[in-house]
């Protein structure tokens, strides 16, 4: 098999860093893991999202600007923002060198194994985005006390959680879209908020904005924190706009808002919202017990989107692997305080087994198949929903019930 | 234990590697008439379920041997006719006898997959898993490294999961890592008998055949041949017996059976080697044909002498001294001698050599590690030819990630670390100045790491000269078997200079 320059550099540079990981860093170990994870998901199912960022590549590279929001030859149109479609042009320059087919704006559907290749490799190559910012967040982390153990450090329990982050990798990696570096730009954005860099932080969300405009569901949080915590800070004497937020639970921080109004927002997204709700984790116990309810549902929720044989072992496994080590993780960090679930949180987490062997193993034998084959969809968004609605009512009495953390989150 | 949940997620980890490993091609995809290994082991399937034992190893008109005839033992007989069940429950046509061949599906390589997944996780994972608990005077933390490092390892995900290869390698080294484990533990009979087994599914367990006699026969003679020592040999010698008699049950009815099976295993007509393979019989033979100077009964001959040489002096010292630490590394030494110097080795098997050097992984970090990168590299041919490219490089890079980031390799390079203290002591007698020893082998990784990425980059970027077809496999082997050499070499003098000092040696964890 005779492999083109790009790819020897892309492998080189990987075994470049590899090597670098002898120096024994463990965040780059897990970073360098994960990427090499992804590699391995390459040949997996694709959904049509990789025709619609074929297409994407194919306007922005054929077609002059103005033409862009207008091209219709394809079914899926470019509606993203302008910054995603500078994105694509900046992408569709490097993939000239993979295959040069994939820009012909004729071309649908047009999947070579190099289009693949590129596609899967450009997704992989801009989650270095993501990277950087988990590790701005882990700056922002510190452990109460200095653990010895790695394994328990609060540091490490975030970063696997964020980069080995089920949702992202079944729905980035497999299913196909750009949410790594767009989340790697609003973690960014709130690791710049912590840091108290609130101009960065803000200049950084207008950005990822105009990237993908779903990111409004969490533009009020961003809003009223930034009003509260830099326009009229308590140490500016400004009575009447603190009479104006009284009983809003913003004092908490950036991110009690930014879940809440996620939680409000987003019926469908819920695996990925589950993400900016782990630096919450690793801080309080009752923040992780609604953190590990609202992930491990969300991520079940994201299952009926891989509906292959061949995903089917993944998907349970990458979510097995995921749910067991978040919530042992967890319940190892925060041993000395009370447990993490009740017994009707634990019934319920537990009975998401059965109800994917049902879906998935008892119900296509049935003879329900053919008459209501939707039966399935509809039990599992049901079921999930319950735990959503659930752990948001959970996160809105904990924001309100529990005193005031005060100016920061760290502890 | 405590952090079991690390554990789990280490296991459910390897399983996710094999599993995405699998997505890819197998070997003979699309190929007509003669396929590859997939086609071979479904055939096999099919030849169980249809056809009454005593056809199963004769040649028929139901039955070519010629089109992937049966060449393993019984148990593998026994598995396929086990997955041919299954399948008929399934899906009968997969294994309807003769309409079937060449039989490909996406939903029969599912199940095929599928076949080797449950394989290994029943066998092998748990062996590996055990394994690691029962490791001495390390942390929690290490023992989990450990098994991550183990089940990482490429060479055995590649074979089984990428290649499909004829026969699980996952059962047979899973039920040889049982035999270790029950040996080590002084459960002899328990472990006797799961390496029986292993040998009964592939013959070429034979390799960890005769550090197993050895060991068990050492300590026979350490308990005592007139008391507690006989009664324990005799117990082995009735296990081994009753074991192979249940396996070969079917077949002992008439001579002609036991032979015929005995003839599909050891196919001596096959020649010196077959293929390109990293041992000394095909690297030499690149300067001085042996196959043709040497007539084929002498070439039996002179490879059984020197295998029997080179393996010698680790087994009468493991007979003498029995000791588990002993055992593994007689494992190493004895079936890297039979990979190196025996009839008709395929690249497959240093797979058999691999398995014990896991085992040691904990105790040698560097030089395992640089083993089993080496045992990657030379099946690069095998593994290109089946597409595996992509694979190959991102599970050796994260086996050596893990490997790197667990136990801080690179600075374990001491003499002391690498085993060779009493080695060096002992030559320091006679050569004062002999200090430099680790910094040769340091350099040497770097010269073998660097040749083995150059020749890589060189077979997947290049086209072989027009004259020289097979330039770069010849290549591939012949570096591959320079550094196996120097490995036999180094676990030798381990095996050799070691145990006295044994006991006195810090733990260096």
């Amino acid at each position: 098999m005779r492999i083109k320059w790009v790819e020897c550099a892309a492998l080189s540079v990987m075994a470049a860093l590899s090597v670098m990981t002898g120096g024994g860093s463990w965040f780059l170990a897990l970073a360098l893991g994960v990427t090499l994870l992804k590699c391995l998901l390459i040949p997996t199912y694709h959904s049509t999202d990789f025709e619609v960022h074929r297409n994407w590549l194919a306007i922005t590279h054929s077609l002059p600007i103005s033409q862009w929001y207008y091209e219709a030859t394809s079914e899926w149109t470019l509606d993203y923002p302008p910054f995603f479609a500078w994105f694509e042009y900046a992408l569709s320059h490097v993939a000239k060198y993979f295959d040069q087919e994939m820009l012909n704006v004729h071309n649908l559907n047009y999947s070579s194994s190099r289009t693949l290749l590129f596609q899967r490799f450009s997704v992989i190559f801009t989650d270095a985005l993501f990277v950087y910012a988990v590790h701005e967040c882990c700056k922002c982390v510190d452990g109460k006390k200095a653990c010895k153990e790695l394994t328990e450090k609060p540091k490490f329990i975030l970063s696997v959680l964020l980069l080995w982050n089920f949702g992202l990798l079944i729905v980035d990696h497999i299913h196909f879209q750009y949410n790594g570096f767009l989340f790697g730009l609003m973690l960014l954005s709130i690791a710049r908020l912590f840091q108290k860099r609130h101009m960065e932080g803000a200049f950084l969300f207008a950005v990822l904005l105009h990237f993908k405009h779903i990111y409004l569901y969490v533009a009020p949080a961003y809003g009223i924190y930034l009003l509260r915590s830099y326009c009229f800070t308590a140490n500016k004497p400004e009575p009447a706009a603190s009479s104006l937020f009284p009983t809003l639970p913003f004092q908490e921080g950036p991110l009690s808002c930014i879940l809440g109004s996620k939680l409000l927002g987003c019926v469908q997204c819920f695996g990925q919202s589950a993400l900016r709700h782990r630096l919450l984790s690793v801080g309080k116990a009752g923040d992780a017990s609604i953190f590990l309810i609202l992930s491990t549902t969300g991520h079940y929720s994201l299952f009926p989107l891989l509906f292959t044989a061949p995903e089917l072992p993944i998907k349970i496994l990458l979510m097995l692997l995921f749910t067991i080590y978040s919530i042992s993780s967890l319940k190892t960090l925060f041993r000395k305080e009370k447990p993490l679930f009740n017994w009707m949180e634990t019934f319920y987490l537990l009975g998401l087994g059965p109800l994917e062997v049902f879906c998935e193993f008892v119900f296509p034998f049935t003879s329900w198949k053919l008459k209501y084959p939707f039966i399935p969809l509809l039990l599992t968004s049901v079921y999930c929903a319950v735990g959503i609605t659930y752990a948001w009512f959970k996160l809105y009495v904990s924001v309100f019930t529990d005193p005031p953390v005060g100016k920061t989150k760290k502890q | 234990m405590e952090k079991w949940y690390l554990m789990t997620a280490v296991v459910l980890l390897g399983l996710t590697v094999r599993w995405t490993v699998s997505l890819n091609s197998y070997s003979g995809a699309g190929k007509p008439p003669m396929f590859g290994d997939y086609e071979a082991q479904r055939h096999w399937q099919e030849i169980t379920f249809n056809l009454p034992i005593k056809q199963w190893y004769f040649n028929s008109s139901d039955n070519n041997l010629q089109y992937w005839g049966l060449d393993y033992p019984p148990l593998t007989a026994y598995h396929s006719l086990l997955c041919a069940y299954v399948a008929q429950f399934i899906n009968p046509d997969w294994i309807a006898l003769h309409s079937s061949r060449g039989y490909e599906s996406q939903a029969h390589k599912l199940f095929m997959r599928a076949t080797v997944l449950i394989a290994d996780l029943l066998i092998y994972i748990p062996a590996v898993v055990l394994h690691c608990c029962c490791l001495k005077e390390i942390s929690t933390k290490k023992k989990i490294a450990n098994a991550l490092c183990i089940l990482l390892y490429p060479g055995l995900i590649l074979i089984d999961y990428g290649h499909f290869q004829i026969m699980y390698n996952s059962v047979s080294l899973g039920l040889a890592l049982w035999g270790v484990l029950g040996v080590s533990c002084d459960w002899d009979l328990l472990g006797s008998l799961a390496f029986c087994l292993a040998v009964n599914y592939k013959q070429m367990e034979l390799y960890h055949s005769l550090p197993f006699f050895c060991f068990l026969l050492g300590k026979c003679f350490k308990k005592g041949l007139k008391g507690k020592g006989f009664v324990l040999f005799v117990k082995l010698a009735g296990t081994v017996v009753a074991s192979f008699t249940l396996c070969w049950l079917p077949f002992f009815t008439e001579r002609a059976q036991a032979l015929q099976v005995l003839r599909r295993l050891f196919p001596v007509d096959r020649g010196l080697f077959e293929d390109k393979v990293a041992n000394i019989w095909c690297s030499v033979s690149v300067f001085l044909k042996i196959k043709d100077i040497l007539p084929h009964h002498v070439q039996i001959i002179v490879s059984f002498c020197l295998t029997l040489l080179s393996l010698l002096p680790a087994c009468v010292k493991l007979t003498l001294q029995p000791s588990p630490k002993g055992f593994r590394f007689t494992l190493v030494s004895c079936a890297l001698s039979f990979f190196l110097f025996s009839f008709q080795v395929h690249e497959k098997s240093i797979l058999l050599v691999s398995l014990p050097v896991c085992l040691v992984l904990s105790e040698i970090p560097f030089m395992s590690t640089w083993f089993l990168l080496v045992s990657t590299f030379s099946m690069l041919p095998l593994l290109l030819k089946d597409d595996l490219l992509m694979p190959s490089v991102v599970t050796t890079m994260a086996f050596f990630i893990a490997c790197a980031t667990s136990f801080s390799i690179f600075e374990k390079t001491s003499e002391e670390e690498l085993r060779l203290k009493s080695f060096s002591v002992s030559v320091r007698k006679h050569l004062p100045r002999f200090t430099f020893l680790p910094r040769i082998i340091q350099h040497l990784f770097i010269i073998s790491v660097i040749t083995m990425v150059l020749l890589t980059l060189m077979t997947v970027t290049l086209d072989p000269p027009q004259k020289l077809p097979d330039l770069f496999s010849v290549l591939v082997s012949s570096v591959s078997c320079l550094n196996f050499l120097f490995f036999l070499v180094y676990f030798n003098i381990i095996v050799m200079w070691d145990s006295k000092d044994g006991r006195n040696q810090k733990k260096i964890h």
